[in-house]
């Protein structure tokens, strides 16, 4: 066999190669970049203060989007005030209570599970159980239930990663000093572990704002002519306003469709970049 | 006495938190039995033979759910197709040949599709994809399961880039080092040594980017055209389809409460629930046998 002929065969095989594969990787990458700038720039000439400020005229098709964004808000607020508490309590059980036994394995099964159910099932679930069965009706409330129960395995993993890097020492100290497990968590682990557990919570909550199928039958409204007054009203919601007016409109002018978009991506968007800072501001500082 | 209000209070704590932590159970146990409520009693309501029949026209009584599981599988089938080379070879470029500054850059921006509402995707699909493949493959609609399958591949895509660029990740050096030592070309290691040694890996990959395909719901109902008909063909990817998501999405506002239409929407979400216990149960398995064997070899 001739050597050198051999080897320059797999040289330009290789070189080929990574450059399939580099192709690849554009055209993965592109897009994401694409969308967004696209998005920019079709979306921002609808963004003004009325936009933002005034409540939507002449079947949606002129005026303002506050509504919907009022409602993704509350929804989002809502949300977090059933999932943060249970998610965090529920991430640190794992991290620094639970024994590795059949019932922890079960939970880490269950949040699996969770994980991967399709949101539309969950907009069932929110249906029979919260609508229906508690009687809660089509509510901010019914609809926060349904994206908290849908939020909480984000934040469980993330919390209990971010509890898993804080090292044994910070835990070794605290007890040999006489606290309990309880002190040892709150006073000296889950402080360390902050970053990370507020980026995990930012992570689930960003997910619960822009989802539009589990809140379909527990709390989202098609057209309200008046703010929400009560966590027992419906809601508009934004992602399910884009919904409304890409589909269920006619003549509803493409420049408010592009700037509702652009509102959610920003609302989106933003808590992902805040998670984000929060994260790399956290390991610059760190001292471990 | 006030050693022992601590000591009381530390018991309360510690009760509600093992309390939280047991609660994913509960729901995921809540979750089927709601499910189960609402939607076995379809099978009173209709035959068993009629509900995995061919039509799907509720408004005349025909709950046939074949053409809606047949559509989803299209439709991530298509997805998936689309999605593998594109995901695993961008995460063995990532992994094994770019330089740290692109990987830097390239991995945060594919996440943020990750981070992407699917109402978005869903939106540009009506403006931009569907009309684009409408005009770029001459189809009297746009709206199809390809641009479906399209839109399925760009949102699974993430899921599986970041999860198989792991996996490639947590190959120990040592193996890439002899592959070198004995001569190998970086490119025959990576697709000689590498990508078999973290292939469970890639299957949970693949996998949880199937999971993510099947229970995708509002992109798939904005761009698939919405037509519950059963495929006959290779060419049915190019018509109009209707997912089970989709289906559940689109007519669950619509029925009375307790009818058998509504009976049969909560059964296709059993269906469904199904589907993504199997997907994520073997997901998991597969990580941890990697796992498992990873730390056999390196012990």
């Amino acid at each position: 066999m001739n050597l050198p002929e051999y080897s320059r065969k797999m040289r330009q095989v290789e070189v080929l190669g990574i450059n399939l594969l580099r192709l690849i990787t554009l055209l993965t990458a592109v897009p994401v970049i694409g969308i967004i700038v696209f998005i920019l720039i079709r979306g921002l000439p609808a963004i003004s203060w009325e936009f933002l400020t005034q409540m939507p005229r002449d079947g949606m098709r002129a005026g303002g989007i506050l509504p919907a964004i009022i409602g993704t808000v509350y929804l989002t607020l809502g949300t977090a005030i059933f999932s943060v508490p249970l998610g965090v309590a529920a991430g640190i059980y794992l991290a620094e209570y639970a024994s590795d036994n059949a019932t922890t394995r079960l939970i880490r099964i269950a949040i699996i599970n969770l994980a991967g159910i399709p949101s539309v099932v969950y907009g069932l679930f929110g249906l029979g159980l919260f609508v229906l069965f508690l009687r809660l009706g089509t509510s901010i409330l019914a609809a926060s239930l349904t994206l908290s129960i849908m939020t909480l395995p984000v934040i469980i993993s993330t919390t209990e990663e971010a509890l898993r890097s804080v090292p044994n020492a910070f835990r070794v100290v605290s007890t040999s000093l006489g606290g309990t497990r309880w002190q040892t968590t709150w006073r000296i682990t889950l402080p360390q572990a902050m970053p990370g557990v507020i980026t995990g919570i930012i992570l689930g909550l960003e997910r619960a704002a822009g989802e539009t199928a589990p809140i379909l039958f527990t709390g989202a409204a098609f057209f309200l002519p008046r703010l929400p007054a009560s966590p027992m009203d419906a809601t508009m919601a934004l992602p399910y306003h884009i919904f409304v007016i890409s589909t269920s409109v006619p003549g509803m002018p493409l420049q408010i469709q592009y700037g509702t978009v652009l509102v959610l991506l920003v609302f989106v968007l933003g808590m992902n970049l805040l998670a984000t800072l929060i994260r790399n501001r956290a390991r610059a500082r760190r001292q471990w | 006495m006030k050693a022992q209000r601590a000591a009381l209070n530390e018991r309360i704590i510690n009760s509600l938190i093992k309390l939280a932590g047991y609660s994913s159970i509960v729901f995921v146990g809540l979750i089927l039995i709601f499910l189960v409520r609402e939607g076995l009693p379809a099978l009173n309501d209709v035959s068993l033979k009629d509900l995995f029949g061919s039509r799907w026209y509720p408004i005349e009584g025909y709950f046939g759910i074949l053409p809606l599981i047949s559509g989803s599988l299209l439709v991530t089938v298509g997805a998936i197709l689309i999605a593998i080379p594109l995901g695993i070879g961008t995460a063995v470029f990532l992994s094994e040949f770019s330089p740290s500054w692109l990987r830097n850059l390239l991995k945060p921006i594919i996440e943020v599709l990750a981070g992407l509402p699917s109402v978005v995707l869903g939106f540009l699909g009506i403006q931009i994809v569907a009309p684009f493949f409408r005009r770029f493959l001459d189809l009297p609609t746009g709206l199809t399961a390809f641009t479906g399958a399209v839109l399925l591949a760009l949102i699974s895509l993430p899921t599986i880039v970041s999860i198989a660029e792991d996996a490639l990740n947590t190959v120990p050096p040592a193996y890439r080092q002899g592959a070198l030592a004995l001569g190998a070309t970086n490119w025959q290691t990576a697709w000689g040594v590498t990508v078999p040694a973290a292939r469970s890996g890639l299957l949970t990959a693949l996998m949880l980017g199937i999971g993510r395909s099947i229970g995708e719901t509002m992109a798939v109902m904005m761009v698939t055209g919405n037509a519950p008909v059963l495929p006959s063909g290779l060419n049915a990817l190019f018509l109009p389809a209707r997912t089970m998501t989709a289906t559940i999405a689109s007519e669950m506002g619509e029925v009375a409460t307790g009818s058998p239409h509504y009976h049969v929407l909560f059964f296709i979400g059993i269906i469904l629930f199904l589907i993504s216990l199997v997907v994520n149960l073997t997901a998991s398995s597969l990580s941890l046998r990697s796992r498992k064997r990873a730390e056999r070899l390196l012990s």
